[in-house]
């Protein structure tokens, strides 16, 4: 594959991505010059421990924070968000999931708000009642909600799972090109767990948008990703496809967080020094 | 939304706040339609008339209908009426030296106190230890001489023509009329003040105005505090320093000092209620700032926001829809507060002198610095300012209390 085809293919990179918070003493730098090239169609995960600068790093490629230093390129170009105009098309092109449902809403506004401002920004403010309630239904309709008993609901009045399948319903309303999805999982039980990844990757299938994913949950990331980004203490230590870091882990903290994860059928690594130790 | 309000009308410390207002208000709607007219008017030709029904002496004599009603203990009323408790006990100083035994003297019986004194007063006797004593009892003698006749008394009336009294009526001392047959009465609940205004008229008055002024003045405050506070505490940066850089310069600068200062260079004649209101609204939007400030701060990383802003939505609306609803009750509760300080901050300055000017609207300020330059409280005349420091203090405590009410219900932490 020669570099060209390699860049047009790109849709996400960026080049001495960092961040630093404070100054003089009390300066922390949660992202550390970071480089990453995200493709077209791709699932990647970014995988770290607490703390690591992953949700720095989206709210970066978000647009939400500044960024101290380094560029961030989108769709090969480098990236414009000087203005609020800007920065809304920017948004059409990229949007999020957060990690906890029940303060992603605004919970003075009705269900149907959220929805409705999705339309609006997809340009169908014009649209008659009935068709926006279409469109309203459809997206409830692919998150396995129905649109009857949500319409007219304030956001409290659902539970943590139905919450996020709306946040879902409401990028299948969006569209983006690229989905930020910020341990979207991490706050649900392990049921609804499993419904909401399915419907992700339904909706990646779907509209072939590039899905990030953060989370810490290193066998999730396995278990879902194309490649994956091991991060720590803002940099990342390792990536490569799926199979290369998680089967084949150079760098010492991946093999770190490949031994914490709890095994059903095999004693914990933390429980197996103890016993040496006892022994 | 109805919920909340719901929540609210069940804390008993807010109703019992917002019940005393509403008592107020209503007084301060109702009386005025039972007693319509000017409240600044001067009624009464004497300053500081104490509370009471006042009836005409002119038309209770001129009346149609007199009644003659033989009440036994009409007489001793009429003495007790002229001669005082301490009359008596001067009395009662005197026949004991004059060597009656103690036992016979009674200074609670009016009528017999007076019969012995009649029996035994002797100018000649110079009783007493000192010469002003001497002087009393024989002036306090030539007071009460007659006291216990009852003859009729005899109306002249002055005809200017023939240049001589004629005869115009006789009153006898079982003479009574109906007050509501007389023609000009006047009832004087808190008597007058000073200028011989009716005080409850005056004071209804005065609590409007006063409430409007916090009412201004508490809506100005609270509205820069918090357009200041959201946009320092949301967009933050230079902004953030700009905004804080002048809140702390106010901050310095006792708010009070600054309000004295602007009141003084504002001339008496320019300085109404309004502009007064104005001012002290202006001076006192500085700890609205800080803690809407403080409270945005809190907000704007939340999920909610960022969700907003990645829906495209522009700043104003991100503050009023996203941010705005997250502290109306904080902001509600501020705005109860500066109401309350700002009608404290007016009675302070009137006190000073550098209130509105007095002569379109009452304040209840102003009432309270007249009482105090006519000397209201060392002669006495409790009605000049004791009901305004009452209502002043009403109004303060009630909106204290609603505020502590709200406070229970909007605060978490001090749910019972």
């Amino acid at each position: 594959m020669n570099s060209e085809i390699m860049n047009t293919g790109l849709c996400l990179s960026g080049t001495g991505v960092t961040k630093v918070f404070g100054f003089g003493d009390k300066k922390t730098v949660a992202v550390n010059n970071v480089d990453f090239k995200f493709h077209m169609g791709e699932l990647i995960s970014i995988v770290g421990e607490s703390g690591s600068g992953k949700t720095t790093l989206v709210k970066m490629l978000l647009g939400l924070t500044s960024v101290t230093g380094g560029d961030i390129y989108f769709m090969g170009k480098k990236r414009d968000i000087s203005s609020h105009h800007k920065k809304k098309e920017y948004w059409r092109g990229i949007q999020a999931i957060f990690q906890d449902p029940f303060s992603s809403f605004n919970i003075f506004n009705k269900i149907d708000t959220v929805l409705l401002d999705c339309i609006n920004m997809r340009g169908g403010r014009r649209l008659s009642r009935q068709k926006k309630r279409e469109l309203m239904s459809e997206a409830c309709g692919f998150v396995n909600l129905k649109f009857e008993e949500m319409t007219n609901k304030y956001p409290f009045e659902l539970s943590g799972g139905q919450m996020q399948r709306l946040m879902i319903a409401r990028i299948f309303l969006l569209k983006p090109k690229i989905l930020l999805a910020d341990e979207p999982t991490s706050m649900i039980d392990a049921c609804s767990r499993s419904t909401i990844l399915d419907m992700l990757l339904k909706l990646r299938d779907e509209t072939g948008m590039m899905i990030i994913f953060i989370t810490h949950d290193i066998g999730l990331a396995y278990y879902i990703s194309d490649s994956v980004y091991i991060m720590e203490h803002g940099k990342f230590v390792e990536h490569g496809t799926a199979d290369e870091v998680i089967l084949n882990p150079k760098a010492d903290y991946t093999k770190r967080l490949i031994n914490d994860v709890p095994k059903i059928n095999e004693p914990w690594e933390f429980r197996k020094q103890l016993r040496k130790a006892v022994n | 939304m109805k919920n909340n309000l719901r929540q609210v009308f069940r804390s008993p410390k807010f109703v019992f706040g917002f019940s005393i207002i509403v008592f107020l208000l209503i007084f301060v709607l109702v009386y005025p339609l039972f007693n319509p007219g000017d409240p600044l008017a001067m009624i009464g030709r004497n300053s500081f008339i104490k509370p009471g029904l006042y009836v005409s002496t002119y038309d209770s004599l001129n009346t149609m209908d007199t009644y003659t009603f033989i009440l036994p203990d009409a007489a001793g009323n009429r003495i007790a009426n002229r001669l005082s408790p301490d009359d008596r006990v001067r009395m009662r100083e005197y026949l004991l030296l004059f060597g009656l035994p103690e036992d016979v003297i009674d200074a609670d019986d009016v009528e017999g106190i007076l019969r012995l004194w009649w029996d035994n007063y002797d100018e000649s006797l110079r009783l007493g230890a000192r010469a002003a004593d001497r002087q009393f009892y024989a002036r306090l003698d030539g007071r009460i001489r007659g006291l216990l006749t009852s003859y009729d008394m005899q109306i002249s009336n002055w005809d200017p023509y023939l240049n001589e009294y004629t005869e115009g009526g006789n009153v006898r001392a079982t003479d009574y009329v109906n007050v509501g047959d007389v023609a000009n009465t006047i009832f004087l609940p808190l008597g007058t003040d000073n200028f011989g205004s009716d005080m409850l008229k005056k004071l209804a008055a005065a609590i409007t105005v006063s409430l409007q002024i916090g009412l201004i003045a508490g809506t100005i405050a609270t509205s820069i505090g918090l357009v200041l506070g959201l946009l320092s505490g949301y967009i933050g940066g230079i902004v953030d320093d700009l905004i804080m850089f002048i809140v702390n310069l106010f901050t310095v600068v006792p708010g009070f000092v600054l309000l004295i200062l602007i009141s003084y260079s504002i001339s008496q004649a320019q300085r109404g209620a309004t502009t007064v209101a104005v001012v002290i609204g202006l001076t006192s939007w500085v700890w609205t700032t800080r803690s809407v400030r403080s409270q945005v701060l809190s907000l704007r990383n939340r999920d909610h926001v960022n969700l907003s802003k990645l829906s495209g939505h522009s700043l104003p609306r991100i503050l009023v829809k996203d941010i705005l609803p997250y502290i109306a009750s904080y902001v509600v509760m501020a705005l109860i507060l500066q109401i309350s300080t700002a009608i404290l901050a007016e009675a302070q300055l009137s006190m000073l002198g550098l209130g509105p000017k007095t002569t379109e609207v009452p304040t209840l300020g102003l009432m309270m610095n007249w009482a105090m330059i006519y000397t209201a409280h060392l002669n006495g005349s409790w009605w000049a300012y004791y009901p305004v420091i009452l209502v002043i203090a009403l109004i303060s405590f009630s909106l204290n209390l609603m505020n502590t009410g709200l406070d229970q219900v909007f605060n978490p932490q001090l749910r019972d």
